[in-house]
C-alpha cells in the first residue's frame, strides 16, 4: 500500500465495476423497448410484455446496487490478467465459426480452435501441433459419423474420408 | 413404504438389463475421465457429455447420466487430492485436506477414503432419496400454479442471495440468466421477444450452449488469462493405497455426519453443496482427537466433507425428480438432459413413466457400486489424464466443448452465442460473480413466468391468488425472509465492525 492515511484505507472507485452496472442498465433498457413491441393478447392477468419488464426493474435496480458498489469500491480485489491469451483464444473461436460458416468442415476448423489455444498456452509447436490437431479431430469426426451417426459439418478434408 | 420397494425393485429390474449396465459402465467411465480434469466440475462434465446421449433412448442416456454424474463426482475429488484444483467450491474442503495428505505421501488413503465415504454416503442418500420421493410427489400433485410459483421464487433467492458472498452478485447472476430466459417466442401468444428478427433466437438460448459457453469457454479464458500466476503441481501417488485401521476408525463416523449434512441440505432448495461441506469440515475439526493434523492433512478432513458433497448430490434429485426443480448447476443439467426428449421431471413423470425414474434411481445405486471397485484400481489411469500438459488440456476441452454445439446446431448463430457466452463466463470469473445462478434463471425463468400467467389466468387477473393458497403465501414468505436475510445481517456485521 502506499504512504495514505493508515486510519482511512484509500477506497478507489471501481471503474469496471461502473462498466458493468451501465451495461445491466443498457440492458434492462433494451428489454422495455423490446416489450413496448409486444401485444398484450390476455383477458385476464399478464401478457407477454409483463415479465420483460419485471426483470427490466430487477435490472435497474441491481445496476444502481452494484454501481453503488463500486462507488465503494468495494469489489472483491482482482489479479491481474494477461489479455494476449485470451485474444488469441477468442481469434480461434472466430477462426472456428469461419470456417464452419463458410463450409471449411470440422476437421480443419476444429484443429485451428486447437492449435490457436494451444498457443495461447504457451506451446510455440504449431507444426506439432497442427498434427496432432488434425489427427484428433479426424478420429472424433469418424468416431460421431460412424459410430453414432451424429452429422457433423463437412469440407473438403471430410469428403476424402 | 411397500410401493416404495416395489417401484424401487421394478426399477432395478429396468436397471440390470445388460444393455442399461453397459450405459451405466459408459456413463462412469465417461464421467470419471472427463471429471477427473483439472477445472472440470460435475456441471460441465455432465453438459460435455451430453451430446454423446442424442441418439439413445431415454431410459438408456437416463442410466447412463446417473453414472456421468456420479463419476464426474468422483473424478473431481481425485483432482482436488492431486493438485489441489477444485473444480467446483464444494470440492474446496477436500482439497484443502487431501492435497496435505498427498503432498506427505498419504495421497493413496486419502483417495481411499473420498471413495469409500462417497459410496456410503451416496448409498445412504439415494435410499433417502428412493423413500422421500413418492411421500414428496404426494405432496406436490396438490400443488396449484401459484404453488409452482412461489417454489420458485424460493429456489431463484437461495440459489443466488442468501448463502453467496454477495447477495447483489448473486442476484444479478440470476437476472442476466432471466433475461436470457425471455429469448424467444412467448408460448402463450406466439410473439417472439428478444429475438431482434434472428430467426435462430426464435427457439430461445439453449441450455447446453449456456452451460458450456459459461463453464468450458469462461474457464479456459480465465485459465488462460492467469498461466503467469501459478504453477499448479501434480503430486504423485506413493505408498500404499490401500487405508490402516487406524484410518478407518478416523473415517466412519466423518462418513456418517458428512451424510446426516449433505442429504437434508442438498434436498431443500437451497442449492449447492458448499455449505454441508464447509459444516462437516468444521464439525469434524471440532470433534477432532488430533486437531493438530488439521491443516496439515487430517483424514477427516477428507472423509467428512466428501461423504457431504456426494450426499447433498444425490439430495439435490429430490426437487429435480419430484418438482423439476434444479437447485445447483450440476441438476439443472441433468434437467436439461431430461428436456431434450421433451420430458419434465415432476409428479406427473413419477405417474407416467415410473419404469424411467425408478430405473434412473435404481442405476444410482449401481454406478455407485461400479465407481466403488472401479475407481481405486484405475486410479493410476486417472493420474495420468491429469498429466496432460495444460496447453493441449484445455485445447482439447475447448475442441470437444465447441463440438457439442457444431453436432446438434451447426450455425453461425449459436457457435457465436457460445463465443459469447465464454466472454460472459471469463468476465464473471474475474469480478466474482457465481455462475450457477444464471443457468438456474435460464431454465426456471421461462416456467415460473408460465405458472405465474397461468396462476393469474385462473384468478382471472386477481393478483390475491398468489397468497390465498396456504403454501404459496407460505413459500412467499420464506422467500422474502431468504431474500432479506443476508442484507440485514450484512447490516449487523457493520454495526457490529463500527463498534470495536
Amino acid at each position: 500500500m502506499t504512504s495514505g492515511d493508515p486510519v482511512q484505507p484509500p477506497r478507489r472507485v471501481d471503474r469496471a465495476g461502473i462498466v458493468i452496472a451501465a451495461l445491466l442498465a443498457a440492458t434492462a433498457a433494451v428489454l422495455v423497448w423490446d416489450a413496448r413491441g409486444l401485444q398484450s393478447t390476455a383477458m385476464y392477468g399478464m401478457g407477454p410484455e409483463a415479465m420483460p419488464v419485471v426483470v427490466a426493474s430487477g435490472l435497474a435496480l441491481l445496476a444502481i446496487g452494484n454501481f453503488v458498489d463500486a462507488l465503494r469500491g468495494s469489489l472483491p480485489a482482482r489479479e491481474s490478467a494477461d489479455p494476449v491469451p485470451v485474444v488469441l483464444i477468442l481469434v480461434g473461436l472466430a477462426l472456428l465459426i469461419a470456417i464452419i460458416g463458410f463450409g471449411g468442415g470440422f476437421i480443419l476448423a476444429t484443429s485451428a480452435l486447437f492449435v490457436t489455444t494451444s498457443a495461447a498456452f504457451g506451446r510455440r509447436a504449431i507444426l506439432v501441433d497442427s498434427v496432432i490437431a488434425i489427427v484428433m479431430s479426424t478420429l472424433i469426426y469418424l468416431a460421431f459419423d460412424r459410430l453414432l451417426t451424429l452429422s457433423l459439418p463437412t469440407g473438403p478434408l471430410e469428403r476424402l474420408l | 413404504m411397500m410401493d416404495t420397494f416395489a417401484a424401487l425393485a421394478h426399477g432395478m429390474a429396468v436397471a440390470v438389463q445388460p444393455m442399461n449396465l453397459l450405459y451405466a459402465l459408459i456413463g462412469v467411465f465417461l464421467g470419471t475421465a472427463v471429471g477427473v480434469l483439472p477445472g472440470i466440475g460435475p456441471a460441465l462434465t455432465v453438459a460435455l457429455l451430453l451430446p454423446v446421449t442424442y441418439k439413445l433412448d431415454p431410459g438408456g442416456s437416463l442410466i447412463m447420466f446417473a453414472g456421468i454424474y456420479y463419476g464426474g463426482m468422483y473424478g473431481g475429488s481425485t483432482t482436488a487430492i492431486l493438485i489441489n484444483t477444485p473444480g467446483e467450491s464444494a470440492s474446496m474442503a477436500t482439497a484443502l485436506e487431501g492435497n496435505k495428505m498427498a503432498k506427505a505421501g498419504r495421497g493413496g488413503p486419502a483417495l481411499a477414503t473420498s471413495a469409500i465415504g462417497s459410496f456410503v454416503a451416496g448409498t445412504i442418500a439415494t435410499i433417502g432419496l428412493a423413500f422421500l420421493a413418492p411421500w414428496l410427489v404426494d405432496f406436490a400433485v396438490r400443488f396449484g400454479p401459484e404453488d409452482y410459483f412461489a417454489l420458485m421464487c424460493v429456489a431463484f433467492v437461495t440459489v443466488s442471495a442468501t448463502f453467496g458472498d454477495s447477495p447483489i452478485r448473486g442476484l444479478t447472476s440470476l437476472f442476466i440468466g432471466l433475461t436470457l430466459g425471455l429469448v424467444g417466442i412467448d408460448k402463450l401468444t406466439g410473439q417472439a421477444r428478444l429475438a431482434f428478427g434472428v430467426p435462430e433466437l426464435l427457439d430461445g438460448v439453449e441450455v447446453t450452449t449456456l452451460a458450456v459457453g459459461l463453464f468450458a469457454v469462461g474457464e479456459a479464458l480465465y485459465v488462460a488469462s492467469r498461466r503467469h500466476h501459478t504453477e499448479e503441481k501434480l503430486e504423485p501417488v506413493r505408498g500404499s493405497l490401500w487405508m490402516t485401521k487406524e484410518d478407518w476408525k478416523r473415517s466412519w463416523k466423518p462418513w456418517l455426519r458428512g451424510t446426516m449434512f449433505g442429504f437434508p441440505i442438498g434436498a431443500l432448495p437451497a442449492g449447492g453443496a458448499e455449505i454441508p461441506t464447509f459444516l462437516s469440515y468444521s464439525t469434524e475439526k471440532r470433534l477432532t482427537k488430533h486437531p493438530e493434523e488439521f491443516g496439515k492433512g487430517a483424514i477427516e478432513g477428507v472423509a467428512g466433507p466428501e461423504a457431504a458433497n456426494n450426499a447433498s448430490a444425490a439430495g439435490t434429485l429430490v426437487p429435480l425428480l419430484t418438482l423439476g426443480l434444479p437447485t445447483s448447476a450440476t441438476a439443472a443439467m441433468m434437467l436439461a438432459g431430461f428436456q431434450q426428449y421433451g420430458l419434465n421431471p415432476g409428479p406427473l413423470l413419477f405417474a407416467e413413466r415410473p419404469d424411467l425414474v425408478w430405473g434412473l434411481i435404481a442405476s444410482l445405486f449401481i454406478a455407485n457400486c461400479m465407481l466403488l471397485v472401479l475407481n481405486l484400481p484405475l486410479v493410476g489411469l486417472w493420474v495420468r489424464l491429469l498429466a496432460i500438459p495444460q496447453p493441449w488440456l484445455y485445447a482439447g476441452i475447448l475442441v470437444f466443448a465447441t463440438m457439442g454445439t457444431i453436432a446438434a446446431k451447426p450455425s453461425m448463430v449459436e457457435l457465436s452465442m457460445l463465443a459469447g457466452f465464454g466472454v460472459l463466463g471469463f468476465l464473471m470469473r474475474r469480478f466474482d460473480f457465481p455462475i450457477a445462478p444464471v443457468v438456474v434463471g435460464l431454465i426456471l425463468g421461462p416456467i415460473a413466468e408460465s405458472q405465474l400467467r397461468r396462476a393469474l389466468a385462473i384468478s382471472l387477473g386477481d393478483p390475491v391468488t398468489l397468497v390465498q393458497s396456504p403454501i404459496s403465501a407460505t413459500l412467499l414468505a420464506v422467500a422474502l425472509i431468504a431474500l432479506l436475510a443476508p442484507f440485514m445481517l450484512k447490516g449487523l456485521g457493520r454495526f457490529k465492525a463500527n463498534e470495536d
